[in-house]
Protein backbone atom coordinates (compact mmCIF):
# COMPACT_ATOMS: atom_id res chain seq x y z
CA UNK A 1 0.00 0.00 0.00
CA UNK A 2 2.74 2.41 1.06
CA UNK A 3 4.92 1.62 -1.93
CA UNK A 4 1.91 2.00 -4.17
CA UNK A 5 1.33 5.51 -2.87
CA UNK A 6 4.93 6.48 -3.34
CA UNK A 7 4.92 5.07 -6.82
CA UNK A 8 1.84 7.04 -7.68
CA UNK A 9 3.25 10.31 -6.30
CA UNK A 10 6.47 9.90 -8.30
CA UNK A 11 4.36 9.23 -11.36
CA UNK A 12 2.24 12.34 -10.74
CA UNK A 13 5.40 14.39 -10.18
CA UNK A 14 6.89 13.20 -13.43
CA UNK A 15 3.78 14.01 -15.36
CA UNK A 16 3.58 17.47 -13.80
CA UNK A 17 7.18 18.13 -14.69
CA UNK A 18 6.51 16.96 -18.22
CA UNK A 19 3.56 19.34 -18.51
CA UNK A 20 5.51 22.32 -17.14
CA UNK A 21 8.43 21.68 -19.46
CA UNK A 22 6.20 21.30 -22.47
CA UNK A 23 4.42 24.53 -21.58
CA UNK A 24 7.69 26.46 -21.29
CA UNK A 25 8.99 24.93 -24.51
CA UNK A 26 5.89 26.06 -26.33
CA UNK A 27 6.15 29.55 -24.89
CA UNK A 28 9.83 29.79 -25.82
CA UNK A 29 9.14 28.62 -29.34
CA UNK A 30 6.29 31.13 -29.54
CA UNK A 31 8.65 33.94 -28.53
CA UNK A 32 11.08 33.00 -31.28
CA UNK A 33 8.39 32.72 -33.93
CA UNK A 34 6.67 36.04 -33.23
CA UNK A 35 9.95 37.96 -32.82
CA UNK A 36 10.32 39.07 -36.46
CA UNK A 37 6.70 40.19 -36.59
CA UNK A 38 7.16 42.07 -33.31
CA UNK A 39 10.23 43.81 -34.73
CA UNK A 40 8.32 44.89 -37.83
CA UNK A 41 5.35 46.11 -35.79
CA UNK A 42 7.53 47.90 -33.24
CA UNK A 43 9.50 49.78 -35.87
CA UNK A 44 6.41 50.57 -37.92
CA UNK A 45 4.69 51.93 -34.83
CA UNK A 46 7.51 54.39 -34.22
CA UNK A 47 7.96 55.43 -37.83
CA UNK A 48 4.25 55.96 -38.47
CA UNK A 49 4.41 59.55 -37.24
CA UNK A 50 6.79 60.43 -40.05
CA UNK A 51 4.89 58.44 -42.64
CA UNK A 52 1.74 60.37 -41.78
CA UNK A 53 3.39 63.62 -42.81
CA UNK A 54 5.36 62.49 -45.84
CA UNK A 55 4.78 59.76 -48.37
CA UNK A 56 7.23 56.87 -48.42
CA UNK A 57 8.33 57.47 -52.02
CA UNK A 58 8.91 61.10 -51.22
CA UNK A 59 11.13 60.15 -48.28
CA UNK A 60 13.11 57.57 -50.23
CA UNK A 61 13.93 59.78 -53.20
CA UNK A 62 14.23 63.20 -51.61
CA UNK A 63 17.79 64.49 -51.40
CA UNK A 64 17.37 66.92 -48.54
CA UNK A 65 18.27 65.83 -45.02
CA UNK A 66 17.53 68.73 -42.67
CA UNK A 67 15.98 67.35 -39.50
CA UNK A 68 15.74 70.82 -37.92
CA UNK A 69 13.38 72.02 -40.62
CA UNK A 70 11.58 68.70 -40.82
CA UNK A 71 13.10 67.50 -44.11
CA UNK A 72 14.01 63.83 -44.11
CA UNK A 73 15.31 62.64 -47.48
CA UNK A 74 16.94 59.21 -47.32
CA UNK A 75 18.29 59.25 -50.86
CA UNK A 76 21.95 60.14 -50.04
CA UNK A 77 22.07 57.44 -47.37
CA UNK A 78 20.54 54.78 -49.56
CA UNK A 79 22.99 55.56 -52.38
CA UNK A 80 25.90 55.48 -49.90
CA UNK A 81 24.72 52.13 -48.58
CA UNK A 82 24.52 50.73 -52.10
CA UNK A 83 28.02 51.99 -52.97
CA UNK A 84 29.65 50.51 -49.87
CA UNK A 85 27.78 47.21 -50.01
CA UNK A 86 28.23 46.48 -53.70
CA UNK A 87 31.90 47.50 -53.66
CA UNK A 88 32.49 45.25 -50.64
CA UNK A 89 30.85 42.33 -52.41
CA UNK A 90 32.91 42.95 -55.56
CA UNK A 91 36.07 42.68 -53.47
CA UNK A 92 34.96 39.71 -51.38
CA UNK A 93 33.24 37.59 -54.04
CA UNK A 94 36.23 36.50 -56.16
CA UNK A 95 38.41 35.90 -53.09
CA UNK A 96 35.72 33.76 -51.49
CA UNK A 97 34.97 31.76 -54.64
CA UNK A 98 38.64 31.02 -55.35
CA UNK A 99 39.38 30.14 -51.73
CA UNK A 100 36.33 27.91 -51.45
CA UNK A 101 37.36 25.99 -54.58
CA UNK A 102 40.91 25.74 -53.30
CA UNK A 103 39.81 24.44 -49.90
CA UNK A 104 37.29 21.93 -51.21
CA UNK A 105 39.19 20.65 -54.28
CA UNK A 106 42.93 21.11 -54.02
CA UNK A 107 44.12 21.93 -50.52
CA UNK A 108 46.27 19.62 -48.39
CA UNK A 109 45.12 18.67 -44.93
CA UNK A 110 47.54 21.03 -43.22
CA UNK A 111 46.05 23.96 -45.12
CA UNK A 112 42.61 22.92 -43.91
CA UNK A 113 43.89 22.59 -40.37
CA UNK A 114 45.19 26.14 -40.52
CA UNK A 115 42.30 27.71 -42.41
CA UNK A 116 39.52 26.30 -40.29
CA UNK A 117 40.43 28.25 -37.13
CA UNK A 118 41.40 31.26 -39.25
CA UNK A 119 37.89 31.48 -40.74
CA UNK A 120 36.32 30.91 -37.32
CA UNK A 121 38.34 33.62 -35.64
CA UNK A 122 37.74 36.08 -38.50
CA UNK A 123 34.02 35.46 -38.09
CA UNK A 124 34.23 36.02 -34.34
CA UNK A 125 36.16 39.30 -34.31
CA UNK A 126 33.82 42.09 -33.14
CA UNK A 127 32.99 44.81 -35.64
CA UNK A 128 34.54 47.48 -33.41
CA UNK A 129 37.91 45.75 -33.80
CA UNK A 130 37.48 45.76 -37.57
CA UNK A 131 36.79 49.48 -37.29
CA UNK A 132 39.93 50.04 -35.22
CA UNK A 133 41.92 48.07 -37.78
CA UNK A 134 40.39 50.13 -40.58
CA UNK A 135 41.47 53.35 -38.88
CA UNK A 136 44.95 51.97 -38.17
CA UNK A 137 45.70 50.37 -41.53
CA UNK A 138 43.19 50.94 -44.31
CA UNK A 139 42.53 54.67 -43.90
CA UNK A 140 46.23 55.66 -43.87
CA UNK A 141 46.87 53.26 -46.74
CA UNK A 142 44.23 54.98 -48.86
CA UNK A 143 45.28 58.51 -47.99
CA UNK A 144 49.04 57.90 -48.29
CA UNK A 145 49.32 55.43 -51.18
CA UNK A 146 46.12 54.71 -53.06
CA UNK A 147 44.89 58.33 -53.19
CA UNK A 148 48.16 59.83 -54.54
CA UNK A 149 48.35 56.96 -57.02
CA UNK A 150 45.15 58.29 -58.58
CA UNK A 151 46.32 61.86 -58.07
CA UNK A 152 43.95 62.71 -55.25
CA UNK A 153 44.45 64.46 -51.95
CA UNK A 154 42.06 62.76 -49.55
CA UNK A 155 41.72 62.01 -45.86
CA UNK A 156 41.24 58.30 -46.42
CA UNK A 157 37.88 58.19 -44.65
CA UNK A 158 35.95 57.10 -47.70
CA UNK A 159 33.54 54.66 -49.26
CA UNK A 160 36.49 52.57 -50.40
CA UNK A 161 37.80 52.26 -46.81
CA UNK A 162 34.33 51.17 -45.65
CA UNK A 163 34.08 48.68 -48.50
CA UNK A 164 37.49 47.12 -47.83
CA UNK A 165 36.80 46.69 -44.11
CA UNK A 166 33.34 45.35 -44.89
CA UNK A 167 34.65 42.88 -47.47
CA UNK A 168 36.97 41.33 -44.87
CA UNK A 169 34.05 41.07 -42.46
CA UNK A 170 31.80 39.19 -44.88
CA UNK A 171 34.52 36.87 -46.23
CA UNK A 172 34.25 34.21 -43.47
CA UNK A 173 30.46 34.35 -43.73
CA UNK A 174 30.31 33.83 -47.50
CA UNK A 175 33.16 31.33 -47.43
CA UNK A 176 31.40 29.02 -44.96
CA UNK A 177 28.26 28.93 -47.12
CA UNK A 178 30.24 28.36 -50.33
CA UNK A 179 32.09 25.43 -48.76
CA UNK A 180 28.74 23.94 -47.75
CA UNK A 181 27.42 24.49 -51.27
CA UNK A 182 30.36 22.72 -52.93
CA UNK A 183 30.00 19.84 -50.50
CA UNK A 184 26.37 19.21 -51.47
CA UNK A 185 27.31 18.62 -55.11
CA UNK A 186 27.44 14.83 -55.61
CA UNK A 187 30.90 13.35 -56.14
CA UNK A 188 29.71 11.16 -59.03
CA UNK A 189 29.28 14.23 -61.20
CA UNK A 190 32.88 15.35 -60.99
CA UNK A 191 34.07 11.75 -61.15
CA UNK A 192 32.28 11.11 -64.43
CA UNK A 193 33.65 14.35 -65.82
CA UNK A 194 37.17 13.31 -64.86
CA UNK A 195 36.62 9.85 -66.33
CA UNK A 196 35.74 11.45 -69.67
CA UNK A 197 39.18 13.00 -69.78
CA UNK A 198 38.52 16.49 -68.50
CA UNK A 199 41.22 18.09 -66.39
CA UNK A 200 40.41 18.94 -62.82
CA UNK A 201 40.16 22.62 -63.64
CA UNK A 202 37.76 21.89 -66.50
CA UNK A 203 35.67 19.80 -64.15
CA UNK A 204 35.55 22.67 -61.70
CA UNK A 205 34.67 25.17 -64.39
CA UNK A 206 32.03 23.20 -66.28
CA UNK A 207 30.59 20.92 -63.60
CA UNK A 208 31.14 22.26 -60.13
CA UNK A 209 30.53 25.95 -60.73
CA UNK A 210 27.72 25.35 -63.19
CA UNK A 211 25.97 22.94 -60.84
CA UNK A 212 26.56 25.11 -57.82
CA UNK A 213 25.48 28.38 -59.47
CA UNK A 214 22.24 28.87 -57.48
CA UNK A 215 24.15 28.18 -54.27
CA UNK A 216 26.93 30.55 -55.22
CA UNK A 217 24.48 33.31 -56.08
CA UNK A 218 22.62 32.88 -52.82
CA UNK A 219 25.86 32.86 -50.83
CA UNK A 220 26.65 36.22 -52.39
CA UNK A 221 23.09 37.38 -51.66
CA UNK A 222 23.48 36.50 -47.99
CA UNK A 223 26.84 38.25 -47.91
CA UNK A 224 25.27 41.31 -49.49
CA UNK A 225 22.56 41.50 -46.87
CA UNK A 226 25.08 40.97 -44.08
CA UNK A 227 27.15 43.84 -45.48
CA UNK A 228 24.09 46.04 -45.85
CA UNK A 229 23.34 45.98 -42.13
CA UNK A 230 26.84 46.20 -40.74
CA UNK A 231 27.13 49.28 -38.56
CA UNK A 232 29.96 50.20 -36.26
CA UNK A 233 32.97 49.21 -38.38
CA UNK A 234 31.65 51.06 -41.42
CA UNK A 235 30.64 54.06 -39.34
CA UNK A 236 34.20 54.40 -38.08
CA UNK A 237 35.91 54.59 -41.46
CA UNK A 238 33.40 55.82 -44.02
CA UNK A 239 33.56 59.55 -43.26
CA UNK A 240 29.88 60.26 -42.55
CA UNK A 241 29.18 63.23 -44.80
CA UNK A 242 25.60 63.77 -45.94
CA UNK A 243 26.13 64.02 -49.67
CA UNK A 244 25.37 61.83 -52.64
CA UNK A 245 28.68 60.09 -53.39
CA UNK A 246 29.86 59.82 -56.99
CA UNK A 247 33.12 57.93 -56.50
CA UNK A 248 34.79 55.41 -54.25
CA UNK A 249 37.26 57.94 -52.84
CA UNK A 250 34.50 60.18 -51.52
CA UNK A 251 33.10 59.97 -48.01
CA UNK A 252 29.68 58.38 -47.63
CA UNK A 253 26.99 58.00 -45.00
CA UNK A 254 25.25 54.59 -45.12
CA UNK A 255 21.88 53.95 -43.47
CA UNK A 256 23.11 51.95 -40.42
CA UNK A 257 25.72 54.65 -39.69
CA UNK A 258 22.97 57.26 -39.83
CA UNK A 259 20.97 55.40 -37.20
CA UNK A 260 23.92 54.77 -34.90
CA UNK A 261 25.42 58.22 -35.18
CA UNK A 262 22.38 60.25 -34.29
CA UNK A 263 20.78 58.38 -31.42
CA UNK A 264 22.02 61.07 -29.02
CA UNK A 265 20.11 63.98 -30.49
CA UNK A 266 17.11 62.18 -31.88
CA UNK A 267 14.91 62.77 -28.86
CA UNK A 268 15.38 66.55 -28.94
CA UNK A 269 14.21 67.19 -32.51
CA UNK A 270 10.62 66.39 -33.48
CA UNK A 271 10.14 63.43 -35.82
CA UNK A 272 13.88 62.71 -35.79
CA UNK A 273 13.45 59.48 -33.80
CA UNK A 274 10.64 58.52 -36.11
CA UNK A 275 12.90 59.02 -39.14
CA UNK A 276 15.66 56.88 -37.64
CA UNK A 277 13.19 54.10 -36.85
CA UNK A 278 11.98 54.25 -40.44
CA UNK A 279 15.60 53.86 -41.55
CA UNK A 280 15.84 50.78 -39.31
CA UNK A 281 12.60 49.45 -40.82
CA UNK A 282 13.94 49.91 -44.37
CA UNK A 283 17.11 48.09 -43.33
CA UNK A 284 15.09 45.28 -41.76
CA UNK A 285 12.89 44.79 -44.82
CA UNK A 286 15.73 44.89 -47.36
CA UNK A 287 17.81 42.41 -45.37
CA UNK A 288 14.82 40.16 -44.81
CA UNK A 289 13.91 40.06 -48.50
CA UNK A 290 17.48 39.32 -49.56
CA UNK A 291 17.84 36.63 -46.91
CA UNK A 292 14.53 35.07 -47.83
CA UNK A 293 15.33 34.84 -51.54
CA UNK A 294 18.83 33.49 -50.95
CA UNK A 295 17.75 30.85 -48.44
CA UNK A 296 14.98 29.64 -50.75
CA UNK A 297 17.52 29.29 -53.57
CA UNK A 298 19.85 27.25 -51.34
CA UNK A 299 17.06 24.95 -50.15
CA UNK A 300 15.91 24.37 -53.73
CA UNK A 301 19.43 23.50 -54.78
CA UNK A 302 19.92 21.08 -51.88
CA UNK A 303 16.66 19.35 -52.75
CA UNK A 304 17.63 18.97 -56.39
CA UNK A 305 21.01 17.43 -55.66
CA UNK A 306 19.61 14.91 -53.21
CA UNK B 1 49.12 20.15 -78.70
CA UNK B 2 49.01 23.89 -78.25
CA UNK B 3 45.52 23.69 -76.85
CA UNK B 4 46.59 21.10 -74.33
CA UNK B 5 49.37 23.37 -73.16
CA UNK B 6 46.95 26.26 -72.88
CA UNK B 7 44.66 24.15 -70.73
CA UNK B 8 47.49 23.10 -68.47
CA UNK B 9 48.64 26.71 -68.24
CA UNK B 10 45.15 27.89 -67.31
CA UNK B 11 44.89 25.33 -64.55
CA UNK B 12 48.33 26.23 -63.22
CA UNK B 13 47.51 29.92 -63.29
CA UNK B 14 44.28 29.45 -61.38
CA UNK B 15 45.88 27.15 -58.85
CA UNK B 16 48.36 29.90 -58.03
CA UNK B 17 45.61 32.53 -57.83
CA UNK B 18 43.50 30.30 -55.60
CA UNK B 19 46.40 29.63 -53.30
CA UNK B 20 47.16 33.33 -53.14
CA UNK B 21 43.58 34.23 -52.21
CA UNK B 22 43.61 31.62 -49.44
CA UNK B 23 46.91 33.04 -48.25
CA UNK B 24 45.46 36.57 -48.34
CA UNK B 25 42.69 35.60 -45.93
CA UNK B 26 45.12 34.10 -43.44
CA UNK B 27 47.45 37.10 -43.80
CA UNK B 28 44.61 39.57 -43.21
CA UNK B 29 43.75 37.88 -39.91
CA UNK B 30 47.39 38.08 -38.82
CA UNK B 31 47.53 41.71 -39.94
CA UNK B 32 44.42 42.61 -37.95
CA UNK B 33 45.58 41.00 -34.74
CA UNK B 34 49.17 42.18 -35.14
CA UNK B 35 48.33 45.80 -35.95
CA UNK B 36 45.91 46.14 -33.02
CA UNK B 37 48.35 44.51 -30.61
CA UNK B 38 51.27 46.59 -31.92
CA UNK B 39 49.38 49.82 -31.41
CA UNK B 40 47.58 48.89 -28.23
CA UNK B 41 49.88 46.71 -26.13
CA UNK B 42 52.29 49.51 -25.09
CA UNK B 43 49.39 51.43 -23.50
CA UNK B 44 47.92 48.48 -21.61
CA UNK B 45 48.66 49.02 -17.93
CA UNK B 46 47.54 47.63 -14.62
CA UNK B 47 45.91 50.94 -13.64
CA UNK B 48 43.89 50.92 -16.80
CA UNK B 49 42.45 47.50 -16.10
CA UNK B 50 41.63 48.08 -12.42
CA UNK B 51 40.27 51.63 -12.20
CA UNK B 52 37.06 53.30 -13.23
CA UNK B 53 37.33 56.61 -15.12
CA UNK B 54 38.21 59.51 -12.88
CA UNK B 55 37.62 63.23 -13.42
CA UNK B 56 39.02 64.32 -16.76
CA UNK B 57 39.47 60.74 -18.01
CA UNK B 58 38.18 61.70 -21.43
CA UNK B 59 40.74 64.50 -21.62
CA UNK B 60 43.63 62.11 -21.07
CA UNK B 61 43.77 62.23 -17.26
CA UNK B 62 43.84 59.31 -14.84
CA UNK B 63 41.51 56.38 -14.69
CA UNK B 64 40.81 53.12 -16.46
CA UNK B 65 38.18 51.10 -18.24
CA UNK B 66 37.18 48.76 -15.43
CA UNK B 67 33.61 50.07 -15.74
CA UNK B 68 33.50 48.91 -19.37
CA UNK B 69 35.11 45.52 -18.67
CA UNK B 70 32.78 44.69 -15.79
CA UNK B 71 29.80 46.17 -17.63
CA UNK B 72 30.49 44.06 -20.70
CA UNK B 73 30.82 40.91 -18.61
CA UNK B 74 27.56 41.63 -16.74
CA UNK B 75 25.74 42.37 -19.95
CA UNK B 76 26.98 39.36 -21.90
CA UNK B 77 26.55 36.94 -19.00
CA UNK B 78 23.00 38.17 -18.42
CA UNK B 79 22.12 38.03 -22.09
CA UNK B 80 23.67 34.58 -22.56
CA UNK B 81 21.81 33.25 -19.53
CA UNK B 82 18.50 34.66 -20.75
CA UNK B 83 19.09 33.36 -24.27
CA UNK B 84 20.00 29.95 -22.84
CA UNK B 85 16.78 29.76 -20.83
CA UNK B 86 14.73 30.49 -23.95
CA UNK B 87 17.00 28.88 -26.51
CA UNK B 88 17.72 25.45 -25.05
CA UNK B 89 14.04 24.46 -24.74
CA UNK B 90 13.41 25.56 -28.33
CA UNK B 91 16.35 23.53 -29.64
CA UNK B 92 15.29 20.48 -27.61
CA UNK B 93 11.66 20.87 -28.64
CA UNK B 94 12.63 20.88 -32.30
CA UNK B 95 14.70 17.73 -31.96
CA UNK B 96 12.70 15.67 -29.46
CA UNK B 97 9.04 16.64 -29.54
CA UNK B 98 8.83 17.50 -33.21
CA UNK B 99 11.03 14.69 -34.49
CA UNK B 100 8.23 13.26 -36.58
CA UNK B 101 7.25 16.58 -38.10
CA UNK B 102 10.34 17.39 -40.13
CA UNK B 103 8.52 19.86 -42.35
CA UNK B 104 7.58 22.02 -39.37
CA UNK B 105 11.09 21.76 -37.96
CA UNK B 106 12.58 22.85 -41.26
CA UNK B 107 10.23 25.83 -41.33
CA UNK B 108 11.38 26.81 -37.83
CA UNK B 109 14.99 26.46 -38.96
CA UNK B 110 14.28 28.70 -41.92
CA UNK B 111 12.76 31.25 -39.54
CA UNK B 112 15.77 31.15 -37.25
CA UNK B 113 18.14 31.59 -40.20
CA UNK B 114 16.19 34.67 -41.24
CA UNK B 115 16.40 36.03 -37.69
CA UNK B 116 20.13 35.34 -37.64
CA UNK B 117 20.56 37.55 -40.68
CA UNK B 118 18.89 40.63 -39.21
CA UNK B 119 21.52 43.27 -38.44
CA UNK B 120 22.13 44.07 -34.80
CA UNK B 121 21.35 47.75 -35.26
CA UNK B 122 17.78 46.75 -36.14
CA UNK B 123 17.55 44.83 -32.86
CA UNK B 124 18.88 47.94 -31.15
CA UNK B 125 16.27 50.17 -32.75
CA UNK B 126 13.56 47.63 -31.93
CA UNK B 127 14.72 47.43 -28.31
CA UNK B 128 14.62 51.20 -28.18
CA UNK B 129 11.04 51.41 -29.46
CA UNK B 130 9.98 48.75 -26.93
CA UNK B 131 11.64 50.79 -24.18
CA UNK B 132 9.73 53.89 -25.23
CA UNK B 133 6.50 51.88 -25.33
CA UNK B 134 7.00 50.51 -21.82
CA UNK B 135 8.38 53.78 -20.49
CA UNK B 136 11.75 52.28 -19.52
CA UNK B 137 15.03 54.15 -19.49
CA UNK B 138 18.44 53.03 -20.76
CA UNK B 139 19.60 50.32 -18.37
CA UNK B 140 21.52 47.12 -17.97
CA UNK B 141 18.25 45.19 -18.11
CA UNK B 142 17.15 46.76 -21.40
CA UNK B 143 20.59 46.00 -22.83
CA UNK B 144 20.44 42.40 -21.63
CA UNK B 145 17.03 41.82 -23.20
CA UNK B 146 18.04 43.37 -26.53
CA UNK B 147 21.28 41.41 -26.76
CA UNK B 148 19.47 38.22 -25.71
CA UNK B 149 16.97 38.66 -28.55
CA UNK B 150 19.91 39.18 -30.90
CA UNK B 151 21.77 36.01 -29.85
CA UNK B 152 18.81 33.64 -29.40
CA UNK B 153 18.72 32.63 -33.11
CA UNK B 154 22.50 32.10 -33.11
CA UNK B 155 22.30 29.95 -30.00
CA UNK B 156 19.29 27.89 -31.05
CA UNK B 157 20.65 27.19 -34.52
CA UNK B 158 24.05 26.08 -33.27
CA UNK B 159 22.50 23.89 -30.54
CA UNK B 160 20.12 22.50 -33.14
CA UNK B 161 23.03 21.49 -35.38
CA UNK B 162 24.46 19.49 -32.47
CA UNK B 163 21.20 17.91 -31.34
CA UNK B 164 20.40 16.93 -34.94
CA UNK B 165 23.29 14.50 -34.87
CA UNK B 166 21.98 12.45 -31.91
CA UNK B 167 21.05 9.03 -33.26
CA UNK B 168 17.33 8.41 -33.44
CA UNK B 169 17.73 5.02 -31.78
CA UNK B 170 18.56 6.76 -28.53
CA UNK B 171 15.22 8.53 -28.57
CA UNK B 172 13.33 5.35 -29.40
CA UNK B 173 15.12 3.36 -26.70
CA UNK B 174 14.31 5.95 -24.03
CA UNK B 175 10.70 6.14 -25.15
CA UNK B 176 10.34 2.39 -24.99
CA UNK B 177 11.66 2.45 -21.42
CA UNK B 178 8.80 4.72 -20.48
CA UNK B 179 10.52 8.10 -20.22
CA UNK B 180 8.50 11.23 -20.76
CA UNK B 181 9.62 13.54 -23.53
CA UNK B 182 10.95 16.19 -21.17
CA UNK B 183 13.05 13.55 -19.42
CA UNK B 184 14.45 12.48 -22.78
CA UNK B 185 15.17 16.12 -23.61
CA UNK B 186 16.98 17.10 -20.45
CA UNK B 187 18.46 13.82 -19.29
CA UNK B 188 19.35 12.03 -22.51
CA UNK B 189 19.73 14.62 -25.28
CA UNK B 190 21.12 17.44 -23.16
CA UNK B 191 23.71 15.24 -21.47
CA UNK B 192 24.66 13.63 -24.75
CA UNK B 193 25.43 17.00 -26.30
CA UNK B 194 26.92 18.99 -23.44
CA UNK B 195 30.25 19.75 -25.23
CA UNK B 196 28.46 20.94 -28.36
CA UNK B 197 25.98 22.96 -26.34
CA UNK B 198 28.84 24.59 -24.43
CA UNK B 199 30.39 25.57 -27.76
CA UNK B 200 27.09 27.11 -28.85
CA UNK B 201 26.87 29.05 -25.58
CA UNK B 202 30.45 30.31 -25.92
CA UNK B 203 29.82 31.34 -29.52
CA UNK B 204 26.79 33.36 -28.41
CA UNK B 205 28.73 34.85 -25.51
CA UNK B 206 31.41 36.00 -27.96
CA UNK B 207 28.76 37.61 -30.15
CA UNK B 208 27.20 39.30 -27.12
CA UNK B 209 30.45 40.74 -25.80
CA UNK B 210 31.54 42.06 -29.17
CA UNK B 211 28.38 43.68 -30.40
CA UNK B 212 28.05 47.43 -30.17
CA UNK B 213 25.19 48.44 -32.43
CA UNK B 214 22.40 46.75 -30.47
CA UNK B 215 23.34 48.29 -27.11
CA UNK B 216 23.98 51.78 -28.40
CA UNK B 217 20.33 52.69 -27.79
CA UNK B 218 19.52 50.45 -24.88
CA UNK B 219 22.37 50.06 -22.39
CA UNK B 220 23.60 53.66 -22.34
CA UNK B 221 27.03 54.57 -21.05
CA UNK B 222 28.32 55.49 -17.60
CA UNK B 223 31.55 55.89 -15.70
CA UNK B 224 30.34 53.73 -12.82
CA UNK B 225 30.07 50.00 -12.41
CA UNK B 226 26.34 49.22 -12.35
CA UNK B 227 25.02 47.90 -9.05
CA UNK B 228 21.50 47.08 -10.18
CA UNK B 229 19.69 46.06 -13.34
CA UNK B 230 18.00 49.42 -13.70
CA UNK B 231 21.23 51.40 -14.02
CA UNK B 232 22.90 52.15 -17.33
CA UNK B 233 26.15 50.37 -18.02
CA UNK B 234 29.33 50.93 -19.99
CA UNK B 235 30.54 48.27 -22.43
CA UNK B 236 33.90 47.55 -24.01
CA UNK B 237 32.97 48.03 -27.69
CA UNK B 238 31.25 51.34 -27.00
CA UNK B 239 34.10 52.42 -24.76
CA UNK B 240 36.54 51.79 -27.63
CA UNK B 241 34.26 53.60 -30.04
CA UNK B 242 33.83 56.69 -27.85
CA UNK B 243 37.48 56.98 -26.89
CA UNK B 244 38.53 56.68 -30.51
CA UNK B 245 36.36 59.60 -31.60
CA UNK B 246 38.22 61.85 -29.17
CA UNK B 247 40.84 64.16 -30.73
CA UNK B 248 43.22 63.79 -27.74
CA UNK B 249 46.08 61.34 -28.45
CA UNK B 250 46.23 59.91 -24.89
CA UNK B 251 42.56 58.97 -25.04
CA UNK B 252 43.03 57.38 -28.45
CA UNK B 253 45.95 55.35 -27.12
CA UNK B 254 43.66 54.03 -24.45
CA UNK B 255 41.10 53.12 -27.09
CA UNK B 256 43.70 50.91 -28.76
CA UNK B 257 44.57 49.40 -25.39
CA UNK B 258 40.87 48.67 -24.80
CA UNK B 259 40.77 47.00 -28.21
CA UNK B 260 43.56 44.70 -27.03
CA UNK B 261 41.44 43.76 -24.01
CA UNK B 262 38.46 42.98 -26.23
CA UNK B 263 40.58 40.91 -28.64
CA UNK B 264 41.98 38.99 -25.66
CA UNK B 265 38.42 38.17 -24.56
CA UNK B 266 37.47 36.97 -28.04
CA UNK B 267 40.61 34.85 -28.48
CA UNK B 268 40.12 33.21 -25.07
CA UNK B 269 36.51 32.39 -25.94
CA UNK B 270 37.58 31.02 -29.32
CA UNK B 271 40.25 28.79 -27.77
CA UNK B 272 37.83 27.54 -25.10
CA UNK B 273 35.20 26.64 -27.68
CA UNK B 274 37.86 24.90 -29.76
CA UNK B 275 38.75 22.76 -26.75
CA UNK B 276 35.11 21.90 -26.22
CA UNK B 277 34.40 21.11 -29.85
CA UNK B 278 37.44 18.88 -30.12
CA UNK B 279 35.68 16.57 -27.74
CA UNK B 280 32.73 16.67 -30.05
CA UNK B 281 33.94 16.22 -33.58
CA UNK B 282 30.74 15.06 -35.24
CA UNK B 283 29.37 18.54 -35.69
CA UNK B 284 32.49 20.06 -37.13
CA UNK B 285 32.31 21.41 -40.65
CA UNK B 286 34.68 19.35 -42.70
CA UNK B 287 36.05 20.75 -45.89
Amino acid sequence: MKTGNRYRSIQVNRLWREKLHSLWMNIALGIVIILPFLIAIGLLWKSEMLLEEHSLLNLLFSREWKPLSGKFGFYPFIISSLWVTILALLIAAPICLLTAIHLTQYADTWVLKVMHPVIDILAGIPSVIYGVWGILVIVPFISDYLGPLFGKQISGYSILAGAIVLSIMIIPFILNILIEVFKTIPNELSESSLALGATQWQTIKYVLIKKGMPGIISAFGLGLSRAFGETIAVLMVVGNVTRIPTGAFQPGYPLPALIANNYGEMMSIPLYDSALMLAALILFLVVLIFNFASRILIIKMEKRSQ
Amino acid sequence: MFLQKLRKGEEKFFRVVMFLSTLTIAMVLLLIIFSVLYKGLPSVSWEMLTQVPKGGFYFGKEGGILNAIIGSIYLSLGATLLAFVVGLPVALYMNVHLIRRQKLVNTIRFFLDLLWGIPSIVYGAFGFSIMIYLGLRVSLLAGIITVALFIIPIMVRSMDEVLKSVPRGLLEASLSLGSTRSEISYIVFFKQCIPGIMTAVLLSFGRAIGDAASILFTAGFTDHIPTSLSQPTATLPLSIFFQLTSPIPEVQERAYASAVVLIAFILIISILSRIFSQRFNKNKIDF
